[in-house]
């Protein structure tokens, strides 16, 4: 049992409190706490990864309590990958932040920003379904503050707009767990995959209202269709450092998706058989649609990006919703690039944005400074994002595609993947030609008709501002570079997914079979008694 | 008594749910709680009904007990809910203060870039 794998939700529960309560009033102080945070939450993640790759499911129990009884954290491949994924992520923003002064527009931004990593880091790692809740909660708390951070009247309203629905999420969360544990009996993950397995069809009522209710629930965190509303406005209003971190909390719903519903309730499961898939595939195909046409007809910027993460969500819940390790596997890679390719818009989109008069509306406006670095680094976001050749969104979308040959996906699943692409490379390719190439004819014709001139103030960005931007678009071309290990290892961690017998032996001891009902009576009489 | 129980999450949820729909900030947060209270005791009953029972084992005695794990649940989510409501009103009160109207939804001005509000509505 290694101690490392509570390390990444320890780490930032430590410093968050520190730099609350004794860095509060010293910013250089706070930064250099968050970032010695960060880089060693790098480190951890690194080493948490290696440790995966060995292809054993490594467990934590916490307080030392065996499994059914304890909460157990729990790494393999799928939620070590991700927890490096987050890691990285938060490094870039964090950079973002401290270079452009966002951190200092508002209190606690860092404590917030560590609380957050935290929450995320956990809901990766837990291998509980109640202590998934929590997580969930402690990140969106944190993403609350995060969300309203600087405040603002258009953000305040935002901001409460999207308290409100994770609010009502969570509410519908609790029930969810309510209807699961009375079905079961239990909430720890590997014992929930052993109970719902024994359940046979014709008392399969009860599990298959829990399987809906927590696949709406997690539905509402990856901002999939009847659900999807609250996310261009939270992420077009939130600052734009946090709309980058936000780009890994749509992936902990979809993470949640594929360990629950793939592994609890899979495709072979009598009990739920085919259930979320049915429902999920149509879900995503129409998220992308409106992704895609959000993206074309968005008239500002950051609503745009917000679609098009939007889109990124349905193209990727299209390969989860076909339940197959290789779409899983596909579903993934497209996970990890979508993340650093929103990411890297939205950092983009704050250094633009912040030099122009006009703000973030899609209107031709005289040419800000540094207009060709930012025009070109717009273009290799956008091909990231929009998934053309060099960046690794055309891998990502052509390993979907190859994912949802099977006939029953194939006709909607990729008319929407193509259809979608098309609209938003011609929606990014819109934005971008308003922002950077017509704003440089403006400037050439009307270089003195406006009576007020608020330009002077723009200042060129130092290259600490644009390095996160660049880092994360280097992150997309990394992933085109080593696609080949990447989608190797993915595709070991989403057979260890899918091969749910290793992760129930190795929560649950070897014994356990899932033919075996009552495994507890004698050993565990007296842990229970004391835990009262 | 499950029929008190169930009416009760039924009475809660459908006024919450009602208050959740009224879009101002007020009503919505009297209705979030509404249906945290819903949740609370729907999770109360996961474990099934029944009074004047220990949530322990008892080593010496029968083994009649209340399954202790949905009390422990119960616990977790009214403190979590009580925290959230607290942080709720706060940015509620934020919003309004700023923006002088306790409306939830944002009408046009996320794309107009101004706010245009629709005059009438609720």
């Amino acid at each position: 049992m290694s101690h490392w794998i509570i390390a990444p939700i320890i780490l930032p529960a430590l410093l968050a409190p520190l730099i609350a309560y004794v860095m509060r009033y010293d910013i250089v102080l706070a930064r250099a706490a968050s970032f010695a945070g960060a880089l060693a939450l790098v480190a951890i993640a690194v080493g948490l990864a290696v440790l995966s790759a060995d292809g054993a499911v490594h467990v934590y129990d916490l307080g030392n309590w065996p499994a059914p009884f304890g909460i157990v954290l729990v790494l393999d491949r799928l939620s070590a990958v991700l927890v490096l994924l987050t890691a990285v992520l938060a490094l870039i923003v964090l950079t973002h932040a401290a270079a452009t002064g966002w951190d200092t527009r508002g209190r606690h931004f860092h404590a917030l920003f560590q609380f957050q990593i935290m929450g995320i880091c956990g809901a990766f790692l837990t291998g509980d379904a109640f202590n998934l809740f929590v997580f969930f909660e402690i990140l969106l708390i944190a993403s609350y503050g995060l969300m309203i951070h600087g405040g603002g009247k258009v953000r305040l309203q935002a901001g409460l707009q999207y308290v409100v629905m994770n609010l009502a999420g969570s509410t519908l969360f609790l029930i969810a767990l309510g209807t699961l544990y009375a079905a079961t009996g239990t909430l720890n993950l590997a014992d929930l995959a052993v109970k719902v397995r024994e359940i046979p069809i014709e008392e399969a009522a009860l599990i298959r209202v829990a399987a809906m209710l927590l696949m709406v629930v997690f539905a509402i965190k990856a901002a999939l269709f009847p659900i999807q509303f609250w996310l261009p406005a939270t992420y077009a209003n939130a600052p734009a450092p946090v709309a980058a971190l936000f780009a890994i909390m749509t992936k902990v719903g979809a993470y949640a998706i594929i360990r629950i519903h793939s592994m609890i309730f899979g495709p072979e499961i009598a009990a739920t058989d085919g259930l979320t898939g049915t429902w999920l595939f149509p879900a995503a195909a129409v998220t992308l649609a409106i992704g895609a046409f959000g993206v074309l007809g968005a008239r500002r910027l950051m609503p745009l990006l917000a679609f098009s993460v939007v889109a990124s969500m349905g193209t990727m819940m299209l390969a989860v919703a076909a339940f197959t390790p290789w779409a899983t596997t596909a579903a993934l890679y497209y996970l990890i690039h979508s993340t650093f390719a929103a990411a890297a818009l939205f950092l983009l989109a704050d250094l633009v944005v912040s030099r122009r008069p006009e703000g973030d509306r899609l209107d031709p406006a005289p040419a800000t400074v540094q207009n060709g670095l930012f025009a070109a680094l717009f273009f290799a976001g956008a091909v990231a994002m929009a998934g053309m050749p060099p960046l690794s969104g055309f891998l990502g979308k052509l390993m979907i595609l190859d994912a949802l040959r099977d006939p029953q996906f194939m006709a909607l699943g990729w008319t929407a993947v193509l259809a979608g692409s098309l609209l938003v490379i011609v929606g990014l390719a819109r934005a971008g030609s308003v922002l950077f190439w017509r704003s440089t004819a403006v400037a050439a014709h009307v270089p003195a008709a406006d009576d007020a001139e608020p330009r002077p103030e723009a200042r060129p960005a130092s290259p600490l501002e644009v390095a996160p931007t660049v880092a994360a678009i280097g992150m997309t071309a990394l992933l085109a570079a080593f696609a080949g290990p990447l989608t190797d290892f993915l595709d070991a961690g989403s057979r260890q997914v899918f091969h749910a017998e290793d992760y129930i032996a190795a929560v649950l001891g070897p014994q356990e079979v899932p033919e075996v009902p009552q495994p507890e009576p004698d050993a565990a009489e007296d842990p229970v008694q004391e835990e009262g | 008594m499950e029929l008190i129980v169930a009416s009760s999450v039924g009475v809660l949820t459908a006024g919450g749910v009602y208050l959740v729909l009224r879009l101002r900030a007020f009503p919505v947060i009297l209705g979030l709680a509404l249906l945290s209270y819903a949740a609370n005791i729907f999770l109360f009953a996961s474990g099934r009904l029944r009074i004047n029972a220990p949530p322990v084992l008892q080593k010496y005695g029968e083994a009649v007990y209340t399954d202790p794990l949905p009390q422990a649940l119960t616990l977790t989510a009214i403190v979590i809910a009580f925290g959230m409501t607290a942080l709720l009103v706060m940015v509620a009160l934020g919003a309004f203060i700023e923006a002088g109207d306790d409306r939830i939804d944002m009408t046009e001005a996320d794309d107009a870039g101004k706010a245009v509000r629709k005059d009438g509505a609720a």
